[in-house]
């Protein structure tokens, strides 16, 4: 990191600060409801009570454990079927129009459905979060085995390598970037769906923690929720960041 | 040719086991209800309810997006102070807002707006620092040289050189305003589509539920693709090559 850039990261930072600093004032002075938005102070008190003596962290963890669950099960099944799906152009055909219509089908209108199959359930919530996150992954993956090189296909044909190899040495390589951007989006959707199905099915994570905070007019522990949830948001994009640049560091030789 | 195949599986199935349940209904069944839903015209009076919800609320957040985004792209010294502060707000899901809208607003449209508009913000306010950013330098120049005032500025060089990139941005921005708009309707939000089919469930009409369910379906296959078309008629490949996904 030069210093140019250093600087700008810390010039952000200090900037973030005043604003911060200005949010307090304007709650100190209530120029806003403190109903609706409390100052910095009782957000982070209510976070070190939530955490400290509260269940703050059980819930924390409770959302992380549906959207995790759910992400990894929609990019198993996405890769394994669109591996399939991409890697053989006769089934394309068939499977593409069912494919363009649930893509752009919004993944929360599945709830009712699942609610009535699953009841108010910890399983309702993840099936819908895996049907939910599994389109990106899946729709990427089909892509990214579908536009290996054809030539690279004939090359293995002649040096007679075996299907396990090819897959392993051409296909996948060819579509990792592909697969990492799709369950990048994928986690997206599940951190939105794992919060919508806890307030959907009440079952215990951050979306029932803001709800009820919500109802019960605690809006430092919403915002305390709130911001647990951009936090969560964040570093799962910031952990995708590193397995990409791990993953794919063959793209970028020194 | 496979959905037929299982449409005509399902039909005989639940036609001949006799079974009820709550959760699924036989197609032709679906057909029925769906078809009783749009001749009495309640089905287009919640499509309307939603869409108009999409279409203000997408209004108010690429206004918001497009114009804090254009501020960020062309004055680097206020996109590198506000970097922080984006990259904060920005990953803090739409949804988790939605008890703090319902707080603030109670039910309704603005509550409903609010949370669309929140959500089609970022990836306009993203995307069009971006645009503005990368603007060919050389055309800045003949502007300046020119002697443009702000106004022509805006509308000969900044607009038509970010368009195509607007555009796309607009599309992305639009399908989270729809998905987010069923989501808050099946949440909370007496209102729409959403609601209609979480009502339907919860008093147990599975058939009305699943009609309502490929409407929302086909309503988003047609809002996806009305947009595409529109990329494609309005930009051409050219100007779009490279932006896609």
């Amino acid at each position: 990191m030069n210093r140019a850039r250093l600087l700008g990261v810390v010039q952000s930072v200090a900037v973030a600060g005043v604003l911060v600093f200005f949010w307090q004032v304007v709650a100190d002075y209530r120029l806003v409801s403190p109903v609706y938005v409390p100052g910095p102070d009782r957000i982070f008190d209510a976070l070190r009570e939530g955490f400290g003596g509260g269940d703050l962290g059980s819930t924390l963890l409770a959302t992380i454990g549906h959207l995790a669950a759910g992400w990894l099960l929609a990019s198993i099944i996405g890769i394994a079927i669109g591996a399939v799906i991409g890697s053989s152009p006769s089934v394309r055909p068939y499977i593409n129009p069912i494919l363009e219509f649930f893509r752009p089908l919004p993944a929360s209108s599945m709830f009712p459905f699942a609610m009535a199959l699953f009841g108010l359930s910890n399983q309702m919530v993840l099936s819908v979060i895996a049907f939910g996150a599994l389109w990106p992954t899946l729709l990427a993956t089909i892509h990214g085995f579908a536009s290996v090189e054809a030539r690279l296909l004939e090359v293995s044909r002649i040096l007679g390598m075996s299907r396990f190899s090819v897959m392993m040495k051409v296909q996948i390589p060819n579509a990792l970037p592909d697969i990492l951007s799709g369950m990048r989006i994928s986690m997206t959707v599940a951190l939105v769906l794992s919060v919508v199905g806890e307030i959907m099915a009440s079952v215990n994570g951050l979306g029932l923690w803001v709800l009820l905070a919500a109802r019960s007019f605690h809006a430092a522990d919403l915002f305390a929720g709130v911001v647990l949830l951009g936090g969560i948001g964040y570093l799962g994009a910031q952990v995708l960041t590193v397995v990409e640049d791990w993953a794919l560091r063959w793209q970028h030789p020194r | 040719m496979i959905p037929v195949v299982g449409l005509i599986i399902a039909q005989i199935v639940v036609a001949r086991g006799h079974f009820t349940s709550d959760a699924i209904a036989a197609p032709s069944a679906i057909m029925m209800a769906g078809a009783r839903a749009l001749l009495d015209g309640s089905i287009l009076v919640l499509t309307g309810q939603t869409l108009a919800a999409v279409i203000v609320g997408l209004g108010i957040g690429c206004g918001l997006g497009v114009s804090i985004g254009s501020v960020l792209g062309t004055f680097p010294t206020i996109n590198r102070s506000m970097e922080f502060t984006v990259e904060a707000l920005r990953p803090i899901p739409s949804v988790a807002l939605l008890p703090l809208a319902m707080l603030i607003f109670g039910f309704g449209y603005r509550m409903e707006f609010s949370l669309i508009a929140f959500s089609a913000m970022w990836p306009m306010l993203i995307l069009t620092r971006q645009a503005v950013a990368h603007i060919e330098p050389c055309l800045i120049e003949v502007s300046r040289m020119v002697g443009f005032g702000f106004l022509n500025h805006v509308v000969k060089i900044i607009l038509p050189a970010t368009l195509p990139r607007l555009f796309v941005a607009f599309r992305l921005a639009a399908g989270f305003a729809l998905t987010v708009a069923i989501t808050v309707e099946i949440a909370a939000n007496p209102l729409g589509l959403g609601y209609a089919m979480i009502t339907a469930q919860l008093s147990l009409h599975p058939a009305l539920m699943l009609a309502l369910l490929i409407w929302v379906g086909i309503i988003g296959w047609l809002f996806n693709g009305g947009l595409l078309w529109a990329q494609r008629r309005l930009f051409g490949p050219s100007a779009t090559a490279g932006l896609e996904q």
